[in-house]
């Protein structure tokens, strides 16, 4: 009786919990709305050391967030150049390599502050809880998110493989290491 | 009350029908029981096959479904009580809306009628067990595992949010990220898995094992509803097999059934669903059919007027049940012709209805009738259902339907049939048979309270819709903006849902105190006319005691004055039943049914398993497919019975 | 007893039922005050139909009521004992197979009716048809009025539809992502819009006002919030109304309009919608050009006025949930001088 009144209150805290998975947050405060997410390009710093913490994706793991990314991702014309993650223009997403770094920031901040070489900075043009939306869906393109979350086939043409059938991608940074690797 | 005045060949203890004097009666039993019983304790319960337990777990595990499907109504009630209300965001209430229908579709409202069916059939038409046991077990299993998958789905947030119809695109992958919807078109899956074994349950134990002597002509009418809806059963599902497996495979590996830029159609859905979700409104409705010519036959002691109309008449609502889907697309891009097509059909059907009410007034009229709680169910049906039945014609009209299609004037329409036409009848039957299972009388008095709220409640629920819905309020909305003055009807709705929930608590009170504390039944409390009324309350693991022989429609009534005659001479010491002829029940063979066995658990669990594991990998349906190919390897094994009575065995015994 | 307590609740219901009927017989989004001529149709069709079926409810309740009335005389016997058992089953036979044939005769009746409607709705009547293209989309309405003589001029717009009175109306319409269904009660029946394919439906108003339509078919969140509004308006106010749309935004000519319009070719508002005469001509969101001539904002949800519009860009998950529009972070003089550039687009 008492095992099972505890696999019962056990059952009621995960319910209460809920299942990140399948949230829907309509109103967002993003904590890492202000996030300071430029990627450290060189390994010299002024004073003691001091290596950045990376700020979480909330929408990691999010599959309403990943699926509400993929719309913005076509609204916001990435395709143009991205072409719809198999790369053109721009580089390819859906490879293993990230040049500059395939954590949530480095994408957050590679949206929000451009890179050279043609890709714009959206800052002030798409609300920061929208770019961590897209951050989320760019990731899926690479396989770095769950398989159960990733977007599964569009309603349209069908031009690549969905989201969903892609295989664990394996990121390698070729420019700079992510900040949590450095000594 | 009336029922209390019992009639005086019903109290003679010597001449009740049923009870007979063969000298080795106790001896019998004695043996019958011991080859019957199937213990208590848990193992004893998971490992069941007898009808009776699975069908009572059924029935019970569906009036869970019921009030939980009811406490969802309720919050959208809560919800929708005034306008701009904020109690729930629109996430929560399109999962609860949906929730809603399809609890009270799929894990309510078929399972129980159903369930009835394979706890009175067999008892009804005389015989130990249904057709196939441990198949009946399964059926059970696969059911609770899906209506449990879909309430831990819901708990986790992972409730179904694109209506109990799922139209895609809107339920498509596109448009329902995440795992919702794949929860859902799996909880199908486990639910036409049970209810297409239901079916073939009661078909083939209706067939084949009625008592000697009840030729088709002579089968009460509830048990030709039950076999009316088998085969609707058989012939609706596989279409929502078809279509929620099109609709899994869409999202899960990428097919493109109903993606328009590559060839699939968005309507397509639509045709398959409603081919099997129209039928469905008759699935659920027909059985109630038979349970109210149950209770208007009990409780006004005449045979149903017009057998051979009513049968018909079932019949013929059967077949135009599929000739009627079409009319939940009125306003797709449909040629005009074609859709009057189904407006014929639609309206045509109303007719069979009608015909069985006449009928049904027709027996009152000629009877004197007792108002137990049950036949004031069965009256209620008729003041509600016609409302439900008239408004049915009235959307059956094109023009009509484009503006009250999807929007509260339907909403009402259908309560009104399900409910009215539907629940009453279930509460009715409830209250009829409920001495039969436990042993223990209703008490009538919380019965009146738990009938008349009912009635009240519903009213005040529903009859408002019809404005609501003509007043331009469509459906499924989570709120409405203030202007639209649809603020006090909707606050007297919700008002009226309180009073139905009181109802139901009432109810479960009734319930509750009557297991304690009823009053005993004995076995025909009510000295209604056929067979599940000549063994005892509650009846025995083996039902009869001896396979009774019918020479009429009414047994025990024909019995009344004599003896109803059995047949003796069936092996007691193994689950042995009689098979006989479809038309006329003439004796044909000997039949030995299974007995107690985990394999339906280790069944359900495996393929119920492959199931849920394939709405997160491919993989799930190869690793269930090959353990539930060794369990069914292990099902199938051929066994010969020790004390098998076949010439193979006979000349091995020889030889011994 | 109990029978006269049915009787007494069957009268309530009818009592319910006029009254109901009444109430629901005004309104500005309501099936039963029709303003154009199908929608009178399907109205008076309504009428005959409630009527006809309030009639057979009562006959047959009364022919319950009096079988129970009848019964509750007779001895508590089984059918068996009953001597006088043959005599009525001739007279039930009789009222039975009377009662069956009579509800074959009106449901002929009712198809007849019915199909003489549809029919007669499904004709397009009276002057050239003006033609609209509407798309629906999660959750607004897009709202073209082509001009196939020269693109230039086509109109867009969102979430209000201006009609002439009297001139009938023809609509083309799809989807652009799931299906929702256009309705406008006081005027006509539903369709609905789905992907890949497309329908078309037609209605003439007939008696000038403003009538509320709504999205009918459960299309995902906001399904509750995505009306829009039928005008319906004399010939010459409806010519000088299309007139006007077609011409592109005015240039704001006071400074903080013009500063207003900076920060919507800056701020993200110009990645999703359009106002032409601009740099802005994203599709994503509702035309803006002439966004301050609509009566409402967020698709029929709140009325058209500074203070809503203000709330609705800062903050329109509060007011939608769901909805895609995001909101956003400006500061009170950059919201002011957009306040104030959106007031400008006539």
């Amino acid at each position: 009786m008492t095992a099972y009144r505890l696999a019962l209150a056990a059952l009621a805290a995960t319910a209460l919990l809920g299942c990140k998975r399948e949230e829907r947050r309509f109103r967002e405060m993003p904590p890492a709305a202000t996030a300071s997410n430029a990627v450290i390009v060189s390994e010299l710093q002024p004073g003691p050391a001091f290596v950045e913490a990376g700020t979480r994706n909330p929408y990691e793991d999010n599959a309403y967030a990943v699926s509400e990314g993929k719309t913005l991702f076509n609204q916001m014309n990435c395709s143009g150049c991205h072409s719809h993650g198999g790369g053109g223009i721009g580089p390819p997403l859906t490879d293993n390599e990230w040049i500059y770094g395939s954590d949530p920031q480095n994408i957050f901040a590679t949206i929000t502050e451009g890179r050279p070489g043609g890709m714009p900075a959206f800052r002030g043009r798409i609300p920061n809880y929208q770019v961590w939306q897209l951050v989320a869906y760019v990731r899926s393109l690479g396989g770095l998110q769950g398989k159960a979350i990733r977007s599964s086939r569009d309603d349209h043409m069908m031009y690549k493989e969905s989201e969903q059938a892609r295989d664990k991608g394996h990121p390698e940074a070729t420019f700079v290491p992510p900040p949590s690797e450095k000594p | 009350m009336a029922h209390a005045q019992a009639l005086p060949a019903f109290n003679d203890p010597d001449r009740r029908p049923g009870t007979l004097t063969i000298p080795e009666e106790d001896e019998t039993r004695a043996r019958l029981s011991s080859s019957w019983d199937e213990g208590s304790g848990l193992w004893a319960w998971l490992t069941s096959t007898n009808h009776k337990s699975i069908a009572k777990r059924y029935i019970v595990t569906a009036i869970i479904f019921f009030i939980l499907g009811g406490l969802e109504a309720g919050m959208m009630r809560a919800q929708l009580s005034r306008p701009e209300n904020r109690f729930i965001g629109p996430d929560l209430y399109n999962q609860i809306f949906t929730m809603h229908g399809s609890t009270m579709m799929f894990l309510f409202a078929v399972p129980v009628m159903e369930a009835i069916g394979l706890y009175l059939v067999p008892i009804m038409i005389g015989t130990r067990n249904v057709a196939f046991p441990r198949l009946n077990a399964l059926g059970y299993w696969m059911y609770l595992f899906g209506g449990v998958l879909l309430y831990v789905a819901f708990f986790y947030n992972t409730g179904p949010d694109a209506g109990w119809f799922a139209y895609v695109p809107l339920s498509g992958p596109q448009y329902s990220p995440g795992k919702r919807m794949d929860v859902w078109a799996q909880m199908i899956t486990f639910t036409e898995i049970a209810a297409l074994i239901g079916a073939v349950e009661i078909v083939t134990t209706i067939f084949k094992q009625r008592a000697p002597g009840m030729s088709l002509n002579r089968m009460p009418l509830f048990v030709w509803a039950q076999l009316i809806t088998a085969f609707m059963i058989i012939f609706a599902l596989p279409s929502i097999v078809v279509s929620s497996t099109m609709l899994a495979m869409d999202r899960l590996v990428d097919t493109h059934f109903f993606n328009p830029a590559e060839g699939g159609d968005a309507l397509l859905w639509q045709h398959l669903f409603w081919f099997f979700g129209h039928p469905e409104v008759y699935i659920i409705f027909i059985p109630a059919l038979g349970m109210l010519s149950s209770i208007i036959e009990a409780f006004t002691r005449r045979p149903i007027f017009g057998y051979p109309a009513m049968v018909l008449s079932l019949i013929t609502t059967a077949f135009l049940g599929f000739g009627l889907w079409v009319h939940h697309m009125f306003a797709t891009p449909l040629p005009l012709l074609g859709q009057s097509f189904f407006t014929a059909a639609s309206t045509a059907i109303a007719l069979p209805s009608g015909v069985q009410i006449f009928c049904w007034i027709a027996t009152i009229w000629s009877g004197r009738p007792r108002y137990t709680t049950s036949f004031l169910f069965a009256i209620g049906f008729f003041f509600l259902f016609i409302i439900g039945g008239l408004t049915g014609v009235m959307v059956a009209s094109i023009p009509f339907d484009l503006q009250a299609h999807d929007t509260y004037f339907v909403v009402s329409h259908f309560h009104y049939v399900l409910i009215g036409g539907a629940v009453f009848p279930l509460f009715g039957a409830i209250y009829l048979w409920f001495p039969k299972v436990t042993g223990r009388l209703l008490s009538e008095r919380l019965g009146k309270w738990n009938f008349w709220l009912f009635f009240i409640g519903m009213n005040v629920t529903f009859f408002p819709m019809h404005i609501l819905g003509l007043m331009g309020m469509p459906r499924r909305v989570y709120t409405y903006l203030p202007e639209m003055g649809w603020g006090g009807l909707n606050l007297l709705v919700s008002m009226g849902a309180v009073i139905i929930v009181s109802s139901v608590a009432v109810f479960l009170a009734n319930v509750w105190v009557s297991l304690r504390a009823g009053v005993p039944a004995g076995d025909n409390p009510w000295e209604a006319a056929t067979l599940e009324w000549a063994t005892t309350s509650p009846p025995p693991s083996y039902g009869h005691l001896f396979i009774p022989v019918v020479e009429g429609r009414d047994p025990l009534w024909d019995a009344r004055n004599g003896e109803l005659a059995v047949v003796t001479g069936l092996r007691t010491d193994r689950h042995e039943g009689l098979l006989t002829s479809i038309m006329d029940a003439e004796p044909e063979h000997r039949y030995e049914f299974k007995g107690p066995t985990i394999l339906p658990l280790l069944l359900a669990i495996f393929g119920g398993g492959a199931i849920i594991l394939a709405i997160f990998t491919p993989w799930g349906v190869t690793v269930g497919s090959i353990m539930s190919a060794i369990v069914l390897t292990c099902w199938f094994w051929p066994t010969i019975s020790p004390d098998h009575d076949t010439p193979r065995h006979r000349r091995r015994e020889r030889i011994a | 007893m109990i029978a006269g307590g049915l009787r007494r609740s069957a009268a309530r219901g009818g009592g319910i039922l006029l009254a109901g009927l009444f109430i629901a017989c005004s309104g500005f989004q309501s099936a039963l005050d029709p303003k154009g001529t199908k929608a009178a149709t399907i109205s008076q069709l309504t009428l005959f139909l409630v009527i006809t079926a309030a009639v057979v409810y009562v006959v047959v309740i009364a022919g319950l009521l009096f079988a129970m009335r009848r019964a509750s005389t007779r001895p508590l016997a089984f059918a068996h004992d009953d001597i006088e058992e043959p005599d009525r089953e001739r007279t039930r036979i009789r009222w039975v197979a009377s009662a069956a044939a009579a509800s074959a005769l009106i449901l002929l009746l009712f198809m007849f009716v019915d199909v003489s409607a549809a029919r007669s709705l499904s004709q397009v009547g009276g002057l050239r048809p003006l033609r609209i293209d509407v798309v629906g989309h999660q959750w607004w309405w897009e709202v073209k009025y082509p001009d196939l003589g020269n693109p230039h001029n086509t109109v867009e717009t969102a979430n209000e539809i201006h009609v002439p009175v009297g001139r009938p109306v023809f609509i083309k319409m799809t989807s652009d992502d799931v299906i929702h269904s256009f309705w406008a009660p006081n005027l006509d029946g539903k369709k609905d819009l789905i992907p890949g394919h497309e329908t078309r439906t037609w209605f003439r108003a007939d008696t000038a006002g403003v009538y509320r339509g709504q999205c009918a078919e459960f299309c995902g969140h906001q399904h509750a919030k995505m009306a829009f509004f039928i005008v319906a308006e004399p010939r010459a106010k409806f010519e000088s109304w299309l007139t006007s749309q077609q011409s592109p935004a005015s240039t704001p000519t006071d400074s903080l309009a013009q500063a207003g319009e900076r920060v919507f070719l800056s701020a993200s508002c110009a990645m999703c919608h359009s106002i032409s005469g601009t740099g802005a001509g994203s599709k994503y969101g509702p035309d803006l050009t002439h966004l301050a001539s609509r009566r409402t904002i967020a698709s029929g949800t709140l009325p058209n006025n500074v203070g809503n519009l203000a709330g609705w860009i800062l903050d329109p998950q509060s007011i939608k949930p769901g909805a895609k529009m995001p909101p956003n972070q400006l500061d009170p003089a950059a919201l002011q001088a957009l306040l104030a550039y959106l007031g400008t687009l006539k």
